[in-house]
């Protein structure tokens, strides 16, 4: 429990994906099983327990101490595990504390009442920390920022192993994981992947360059098709197991009820989830209405009904056709999609093109519908097998080039890790008239990213110069029609967003270049931006 | 009949004592004070007379230069002084070098004004020792029960685990000026590293006072001038304030860790971007504090600054009677 408790207190204050990497690959490597299968369970949220209510654990801390001391102490900390955690008091002659699998292999078979005691009498034999630890657990929230993305990359450095091997054999295993790490240890052979069910790892494209690749690549090799806008996902229908994942293999069936509904096909299927209505990708803006979400109620699914787009089929029946050219699979896909029928699944359809300069044509010009809100096009070699990861040369995305604008900066914020000494989030907006009848400027966007280290300084030193106010962290940097530094920021979409007070928010955006010679008044206005958004469709 | 409001009174100055005519750490200059120990909000400069332990009359002029009272007067612990009937003495509050209690003695009553003080073991220091009294005046900086230390030793350990596991980043350790550096560094060497700490120039001369007095705080350089490979795995120390400032650019990939006794609370280390808090304090703890009142049992507790209520209400409920001065000028951060 105690290396458990200080790996979650380290990721959860770490911001660096490499340090969150190194942290959770040691102490996969030096804690002993099953202790180490159950922590990895609860970090990638496989494993979740409800034990315990909030209320209960404040009634027994209560119980222990003087009320009104508990009531500072809640106050002065704000969360309410933590403040139990701290001042829990230390009962002399307690048992020594519990071993997480301990704690697991109780839990999973006790009833509330006995569940209640467990922790109590482990909370008094823990330390602070352990205790901390403990009552994340028991109250179902870890969250310390931890995907299973990353825990799967963990395991993978751990094994010296390529992520796709950990992600084709994952949906196979069950916590605590002994043969999975068997097999990284070198102890075993590589456990089965054969589940009902399991996840394929995803096949991904490299971003194409005009000039350098285009050249080489002969037009009759590849097939054309649009980048839908949605997300990537997997369908799977197999042996009477259905399941929708991400492209990083994680299930999210449970939101999609409609969607998995649907997966009447016996077979395995590639796709972009997006909303469909009569056939048509809906924007974006309306997926998000799904996304992040545990469940899906009727009316929701009503208002935003939610299909699969398919690229590829990965398993027909009971056969795998990934090593097969992209050719045989897609006649495959286009039988399997005919012959399905519901409206909650139809075929990305291949666009015909005679050469380079043709598809470029498409591409800036895509012809009215749904193909005006895709992010551009993919190109798949027609002899292409379905590989694991991002191999360079048979696929390729070619995205539309980004709408750009430019943006005053308003605020900066000190960023985390390597750039914490520097001011590298920035948040920036555009004129609009304000009921006063004044220019005024409007916040539309946030980013860190787009520029070099050494513009990093620069605008560094530019916000360090220029403070007008400090909140924190975060710094507001003088912008007004006589002074204020413009930005380019280039952006993929805009959609309509109720938490921005312009009432737009913008997909991907990214300093592209910083305008030193551009006076702040002749930045662009909101205005400029809601014709962006009505020429998308939006 | 004498009440110990007739020997120690809180005036706007500070504590005041009417028949010795003299205060105790008084936030503004004053003709004549007793300063309990160095850190800038008990030790300020411009008093007629200043009345301390050599240690901190010789902090306070490394801080203020030599003329920062009109006459200093050393009290070694233990020595003891008269004036107009008062004693006073002063006698060890283990909480950085130097530091002291000022025992208060007139007609029969004694009252203990303890300033910042700990009771567990510190390297650096002479250790707290408990004086019986009649009113025993506390500080109440970590005083509510989500404070309890751990071992600094466990503490020191989690420092070099991370050293270990990330020898490619250097570690920066925010730590007060003094007292707290100077104890971090002595816990490092005492826990095996003997390698050179890299140091931030505000500390040198304060780390050259301590080894001044016998504290050996082994190989240090200067972290300025040194380069990103040369600071590559390993530690620096820093005032907290040199953490995230363009000073800190010259480590490669730094984990900013922090040790204080705020640390505890996680969110404090969130807000400030403390990768690696360490729980390091040098101002008594709940248990410390409670413990300390148990074993003196005064005839009444006054309580200075930090969170009064808890430790009233704590005292309170162990028939001990309490009340809150609500001095005003003592800083609750410094730690």
């Amino acid at each position: 429990m105690r290396a458990f408790a200080h790996l979650l207190d380290r990721l959860s204050l770490t911001a660096s994906r490499n340090a969150k990497l190194t942290l959770t690959r040691d102490f996969l490597r030096e804690t002993p099983d099953p202790d180490r299968g159950w922590a990895l369970a609860a970090l990638t949220g496989s494993l979740t327990f409800k034990s315990a209510k909030a209320a209960a654990i404040r009634a027994a801390v209560e119980a222990r101490m003087d009320p009104a001391l508990f009531a500072w102490s809640y106050d002065y900390v704000g969360d309410l595990a933590e403040t139990v955690a701290l001042v829990w008091p230390a009962r002399p002659g307690a048992n020594r504390p519990p071993e997480l699998s301990e704690v697991v292999e109780a839990l999973r078979t006790a009833g509330r009442v006995e569940a209640q005691s467990l922790i109590e009498g482990w909370l008094d034999a823990l330390d602070a920390d352990g205790r901390w630890a403990l009552l994340k657990l028991v109250t179902g929230g870890l969250r310390v920022g931890l995907s299973s993305r990353l825990a799967k990359q963990a395991l993978a450095d751990l094994g010296r192993v390529p992520l796709a091997e950990i992600e084709e054999v994952w949906h196979a295993l069950a916590p605590p994981y002994g043969d999975l790490f068997a097999w990284l240890e070198g102890r075993a052979a590589r456990p089965t992947a054969d589940a009902p069910g399991r996840f394929r790892p995803v096949m991904l494209a490299q971003a194409l360059d005009e000039a350098i690749d285009l050249p080489k690549l002969d037009p009759a090799d590849y097939a054309a098709e649009w980048k839908w806008d949605g997300i990537r996902v997997q369908a799977v229908s197999e042996r009477g197991e259905r399941r929708l994942y991400t492209r990083t293999g994680e299930v999210i069936s449970a939101a999609f009820p409609d969607v998995v509904a649907a997966l009447t096909f016996d077979g395995v299927i590639d796709g972009e989830l997006v909303i469909l209505r009569d056939g048509a990708i809906a924007p974006f803006g309306d997926l998000q209405q799904r996304l992040n979400r545990k469940t899906a109620d009727a009316k929701l699914m009503a208002k935003f009904p939610a299909g699969i787009r398919a690229y590829d089929l990965l398993l027909d029946s009971e056969t795998d056709l990934r090593a097969l050219p992209f050719a045989a699979r897609r006649e495959r896909l286009e039988a399997v999609i005919a012959a399905h029928g519901s409206d909650r699944l139809d075929l990305s359809p291949i666009q015909p093109f005679a050469d380079w300069d043709d598809l470029a044509r498409l591409r800036a010009a895509p012809p009215p519908g749904d193909p005006r809100a895709a992010e551009g096009l993919m190109l798949k070699r027609w002899d292409s097998a379905y590989l694991a990861g991002r191999p360079k040369g048979p696929w390729f995305k070619w995205k539309r080039d980004p709408r750009r604008v430019d943006a005053v900066l308003l605020y900066a914020q000190r960023g985390h890790g390597k750039r914490s000494s520097f001011y590298s989030d920035f948040t920036f907006g555009v004129w609009r008239t304000d009921i006063g009848g004044h220019p005024t400027l409007t916040p539309v966007g946030k980013s860190y990213f787009g520029f070099t280290d050494a513009e990093l300084k620069q605008l560094d030193t530019f916000v360090r110069e220029n403070t007008t106010e400090r909140f924190g962290p975060v710094r507001a940097v003088r912008a007004d029609l006589d002074f204020g530094l413009v930005l380019e920021v280039a952006f993929e979409g805009l959609q309509r967003s109720t938490r921005h007070k312009s009432g737009l928010a913008m997909r991907f955006p990214r300093i592209s270049r910083i305008r030193w010679d551009k006076p702040a008044r002749e930045a662009d206005t909101l205005d400029t931006l809601e014709r962006m958004l009505a020429a998308m469709g939006g | 009949m004498i009440r110990p409001q007739d020997l120690l009174h809180p005036r706007p100055e500070g504590l005041y004592c009417p028949p010795g005519d003299f205060y105790i750490d008084p936030t503004r200059a004053v003709d004549r004070a007793v300063i309990t120990h160095g850190h800038a909000d008990h030790a300020r400069a411009g008093h007629g007379a200043a009345f301390a332990t050599p240690e901190t009359l010789a902090i306070m002029q490394v801080r203020y230069g030599a003329n920062f009272a009109g006459s200093a007067q050393a009290m070694t612990y233990g020595e003891t002084i008269r004036r107009d009937g008062v004693a006073v003495t002063l006698v060890p509050a283990g909480h950085v070098l130097g530091s002291a209690q000022a025992v208060v003695r007139w007609k029969g009553l004694t009252m203990v004004v303890s300033g910042d003080y700990k009771r567990r073991r510190d390297p650096t220091c002479t250790a707290f020792e408990p004086v019986q009294c009649d009113v025993f005046v506390t500080e109440a900086t970590f005083a509510l029960p989500v404070f309890r230390h751990p071992p600094d030793t466990g503490e020191i350990a989690r420092l070099l685990h991370s050293v270990a596991q990330f020898p490619e980043r250097s570690h920066v350790v925010g730590a007060y000026s003094l007292g707290k550096a100077q104890r971090v560094i002595r816990l490092l060497r005492e826990a095996g590293w003997d390698r050179t700490l890299y140091v931030h120039g505000a500390l040198e001369r304060l780390n050259a006072l301590y080894e001044g007095f016998g504290v050996d705080l082994g190989p240090l350089a200067p972290a300025t001038g040194a380069s990103k490979a040369e600071l590559t795995g390993q530690i620096a120390i820093a005032p907290p304030s040199a953490l995230a400032t363009p000073w800190a650019r010259r480590f490669p990939d730094p984990v900013d860790a922090f040790a204080s006794g705020w640390m505890r609370i996680r969110a404090r280390a969130r807000q400030q971007g403390v990768e690696l808090p360490l729980i390091l304090s040098d101002h008594a703890d709940w248990d410390e504090l409670t413990a300390t009142l148990a074993e003196l049992h005064p005839g009444e507790v006054w309580i200075t600054h930090g969170r009064e209520e808890a430790l009233a209400r704590w005292c309170d409920l162990n028939g001990l009677p309490a009340r809150a001065l609500a001095l005003v000028g003592y800083e609750d951060e410094g730690d």
